[in-house]
């Protein structure tokens, strides 16, 4: 991909990571050492699996702490970078999108993953979540969907399934709930993918694929509240009696259509990656944009074409 | 226009010529007229010709354009403001004839298109008449049948014969601005301009000279005050920004996507203002410092963000160009009310930065600093610029680019530790390190919006709220003490001082001027510095009776305006008062100078 060598620091922008030989032979980084703060979570809270297999993807692709940042909004999902000790940003309630968006074209050289809850990315973040993937921003966008609003303590979330007593429904949710497959489809997402937390070597799986995608990737991962909503997804856990259903092998992920038919399954419904296709991102637009233009001024310093602006405006 | 000395009547038919060392000209059409090109073309003449100038304009509110006008002030010596009065009203239309001849100073003259404008005799004996039938002659200048176009272009030239401009770089001005266009464009476009010069007056009016500028030598640059922004921002280092469109700040965008390639870097247009400011402090977090923007129910939009900015300490520019509010308001008219929101605006205890450019150089400059404060404080900083600063054209001299030129690419170098919330960093603050740096202790830091420890961990420690929260306030009070006092325009001493901030700095001192003149005790102070306000301006205030602030916006709900009732409460001084409007105009002198006397009498 083309970087902007003038919106990065300088040698990172000379050498893509992948390629720089000093970072292809350290080792990965081991649980101990990513491991920041205690989580906070409640024992048994289906994000801790999602924690415990971002290490895991970490270690695995040998990613160090200058190449990625983990970017959250507001929930008890999101609390997720300060249980990563590495760069991070815990920024505010629905916006960890557009905030993401701001580092992964601003430094190219930086892996961007971005944690969510289901409030967070569908509710007061849904008009992000939709634009970003529209724009094809080049970052990994994970969901824990708990279909629950957790960290306030048990009101109606967007994924939330009709006849859900909550706090704010005593009586049963009534609104329809968002299905978050067919929006990202729809939306233009180019990478789009299901797991759940009880399945860690699938998550794991999912989130190798939604990192080497280049584009936006975005994975609902299924991951129980036990607070405030138990047994949730128990008809996806074989464990408790339910079915795990990979997307069918013969199902072609570059075919939108299909891919929106497949989310439509009724619960538990299927996991794996439902769309996946090529479109440039939002980064090589840019880089596009940049080349062309500096192309055109040429050898001048960058002060200097500020002055052939103005002896335009004497 | 103030004559200085009438040359020696000429013989015979030739018209009297007299010096001048100003004049305001005022064009009056519909906006599709083309009078800002007009407007343009003497503006950027006055710059290349060592003049001060200054334009006022007006665009009609609807897209499908009506009425407009551009009023250009053109001076051998300081221009302040646009000119409470016109001496030249050219008007194309018998309702920009009606609607403007008010403007037009007793005994101006109104150079009307004759072949759409009656005039009426009401006015026949306070202004000195001048027909031209301006449509047909350009048709007959330039052939063919297109109505309206290049009438502009005429008008520039009889306005180039009434005040002896110079031709030859008129003509440059007119060959660049459509040079690339087809050739049979610059030529009917020069046709029409040596018609309109061509043209014979008679003894129909007086001619005018300009006096010798009293800026020999200076090289001077023409823009209006958003291109002066975007481009201070460039020229800062900033190469990254996001917003959403909204006028007046879109032409900062457009400004800014269309040039920040050239430089590497890139302006995105986001799903609406949230996203804008979250993703400009997501750049800002990764690296140099990013910049968004808005007007009127943008600002308002963004005030989470820049919460969050201000917690985690993330740096940030926000661009406000202020237009009448509430909620939609006066989208086109200028207002300042929004400095509450800029200095206040976003819950809790939130501390930062507020500065204000009086005038287009000063957009440029401030831009500059905005940037250097954001980063060396690691907090955002608004600009509070305004729609009449925004969109009016002055000459100012060119900046040293080379010399102000920025590199805030950020430093990557690996540190050994790093505490982002240092509690005992001197200042207040720390040098930010950001994603790519690697830190040898292996600690790293979380930007964070909850309250935190000094490595950006959560923390519910009433002891560490405290200290944060002082912490965040006490870095701005050190930037306080590093600003300067501002200075005062005048004696430091006197019965009253004017006090402004932004765009009201040039009326303000031009009232002072006139003040003055007439024997009065009057200076004039503009503060820049909004929030934190500079330290020493009890001293200044300490040398005058009475200390009006005098502000476009409403008096509020106790009698004062926002600046004036920030000042009172910060200095519990009963003789600052407030001099408000909100009719969405700038400040005539006129108008201050009136209120001043109005209220010195009501307290005698
Ligand atoms: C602007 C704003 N509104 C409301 C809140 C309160 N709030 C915090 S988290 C949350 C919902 C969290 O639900 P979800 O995103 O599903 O995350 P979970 O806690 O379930 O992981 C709400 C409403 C907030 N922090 N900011
Ligand atoms: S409340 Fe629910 S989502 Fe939050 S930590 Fe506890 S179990 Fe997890
Ligand atoms: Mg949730």
């Amino acid at each position: 991909m083309q970087m902007s060598t003038q919106t990065l620091p300088s040698e990172a922008a000379q050498t893509p990571v992948a390629v720089n030989p000093t970072v292809a032979e350290r080792k990965g980084l081991t649980k101990k050492e990513l491991a920041a703060d205690h989580p906070t979570w409640c024992p048994g809270c289906g994000d801790f699996s999602v924690l415990a297999l971002y290490f895991k993807l970490l270690e695995k692709r040998k990613l160090h702490q200058d190449q990625f940042v983990s970017i959250s909004g507001i929930g008890c999902s999101s609390r997720f970078p300060y249980f990563v000790q590495a760069h991070g940003a815990h920024f505010i309630h629905g916006r960890a999108l557009p905030f993401a968006t701001g580092i992964a074209l601003s430094r190219p050289d930086q892996h961007v993953f971005a944690f969510s809850g289901d409030g967070d990315a569908f509710s007061i973040g849904g008009n992000h979540f939709s634009h970003t993937a529209r724009k094809n921003v080049n970052m990994s966008l994970v969901v824990m969907d708990n279909q629950v609003y957790g960290l306030t303590k048990k009101q109606t979330s967007p994924t939330s399934p009709l006849g859900f007593k909550s706090k704010t429904d005593g009586w049963g949710a009534v609104d329809h709930p968002i299905n978050p497959l067919k929006q990202a489809i729809s939306m233009g997402a180019t990478f789009v993918a299901r797991t759940t937390s009880t399945n860690p070597n699938h998550v794991l799986a999912m989130m190798e694929q939604a990192m080497d995608h280049n584009g936006f990737s975005f994975i609902q991962c299924l991951s129980e509240c036990v607070e405030f909503y138990e047994g949730a997804f128990d008809s996806a856990n074989p464990r408790k009696g339910g079915v795990f259903n990979e997307v069918p092998k013969e199902h072609d992920v570059t075919d939108e259509f299909a891919a929106y038919q497949l989310a439509s399954t009724p619960f538990p419904g299927h996991f794996g990656v439902f769309y996946k296709v090529n479109r440039p991102t939002k980064n090589e637009k840019e880089a596009e944009i940049i080349a062309k233009h500096r192309a055109k001024v040429g050898e001048a310093k960058d002060w200097q074409i500020l002055q052939k602006t103005f002896d335009r405006l004497k | 226009m103030s004559s200085t000395a009438p040359s020696a009547p000429a013989s015979g038919e030739a018209p009297k010529v007299s010096k001048i060392s100003e004049a305001v000209i005022r064009i009056a059409g519909n906006s599709q007229d083309g009078i800002q090109a007009i407007g343009g073309f003497l503006a950027r003449l006055a710059g290349r010709s060592e003049q001060e100038v200054m334009t006022f304009m007006t665009i009609p509110s609807t897209i499908s354009g009506g009425p407009s006008i551009f009023q250009v002030r053109i001076g051998s010596g300081e221009v302040l403001s646009a000119g409470d009065e016109a001496d030249v009203l050219l008007c194309f239309y018998q309702h920009s004839y009606e609607g403007h001849i008010n403007s037009l100073r007793k005994g101006g003259i109104v150079l009307f298109d004759a072949d759409h404008v009656t005039p009426k005799p009401e006015f026949e004996k306070d202004y000195r008449h001048v027909g031209v039938k301006i449509s047909s002659l350009t048709v007959e200048a330039i052939g063919g049948t297109a109505k309206d176009k290049g009438k502009n272009i005429f008008s520039l030239g009889l306005v180039a014969r009434m005040f002896d401009l110079n031709i030859t770089k008129l003509e440059k001005l007119i060959s660049e601005r459509f040079a690339g266009k087809d050739e049979s464009i610059v030529k009917n476009a020069l046709a029409a301009f040596h018609a309109g010069y061509g043209y014979s007056f008679g003894s129909l009016t007086d001619l005018f000279q300009f006096t010798e500028s009293q800026q020999q030598g200076r090289t001077q640059v023409v823009m209006n005050g958003n291109e002066a922004l975007a481009y201070g921002l460039i020229a800062a280092g900033v190469r990254f920004g996001a917003g959403y469109p909204i006028t007046p700040w879109s032409d900062i965008m457009e400004a800014l996507r269309r040039e920040l390639p050239k430089y590497g870097g890139m302006f995105i247009q986001c799903e609406d203002e949230i996203a804008s400011a979250a993703m400009a402090l997501g750049a800002s977090y990764a690296g140099r410092v990013a910049v968004t923007g808005s007007s009127g129910p943008g600002i308002a939009l963004k005030m989470e963000c820049l919460g969050w900015g201000i917690m985690a300490e993330v740096p940030l520019i926000v661009v406000d160009i202020q237009r009448g509010g509430p909620s939609t308001g006066m989208p086109t008219n200028v207002e300042q009310s929004d400095l509450n929101i800029a200095c206040y605006g976003s819950h809790g205890d939130a501390p930062r930065v507020v500065l204000a450019p009086s005038n287009v150089e000063d957009c440029f400059y401030t831009a500059i600093e905005a940037v250097n404060i954001a980063t060396k404080y690691n907090v955002p900083v608004f600009i509070l610029s305004d729609q009449a600063i925004a969109t009016r054209i002055e000459a100012f001299p060119e900046p040293d680019l080379q010399k102000v030129w920025q590199d805030i690419t950020p430093d990557l170098s690996p540190v050994q530790d790093h505490k982002p919330y240092d509690l005992s960093a001197a200042n207040g603050y720390v040098k930010r390190i950001v994603p790519g740096t690697k830190i040898a202790s292996g600690k790293y830091p979380v930007a964070t919006g909850l309250e935190h420890d000094e490595m950006g961990h959560p923390t519910g420690s009433p002891k560490l709220h405290a200290q944060m929260t002082a912490k965040r306030r006490k870095k701005l009070q050190v930037l306080a003490a590093e600003v300067g006092t501002p200075k005062i325009y005048g004696p430091p001493e006197g019965n009253v001082l004017l006090v402004g901030w932004g765009s009201t700095e040039g009326p303000i001192r031009e009232a002072v001027d006139r003040a003055r003149g007439a024997g009065d005790s009057v200076s004039g102070l503009n503060i820049r510095h909004i929030s934190p306000l500079p330290n020493g301006l009890e001293n200044i205030f300490s040398g005058f009776n009475h200390v009006l602030v005098v502000e476009m916006n409403d008096e509020g709900l106790y009698g004062y305006g926002q600046l004036a009732a920030m000042l009172r409460a910060r200095f519990c001084d009963p003789k600052i008062r407030a001099i408000n409007k909100v009719d969405g105009l700038t400040y005539k002198v006129k108008d201050i100078l009136d209120r001043m006397k109005a209220m010195l009498n009501a307290k005698a």
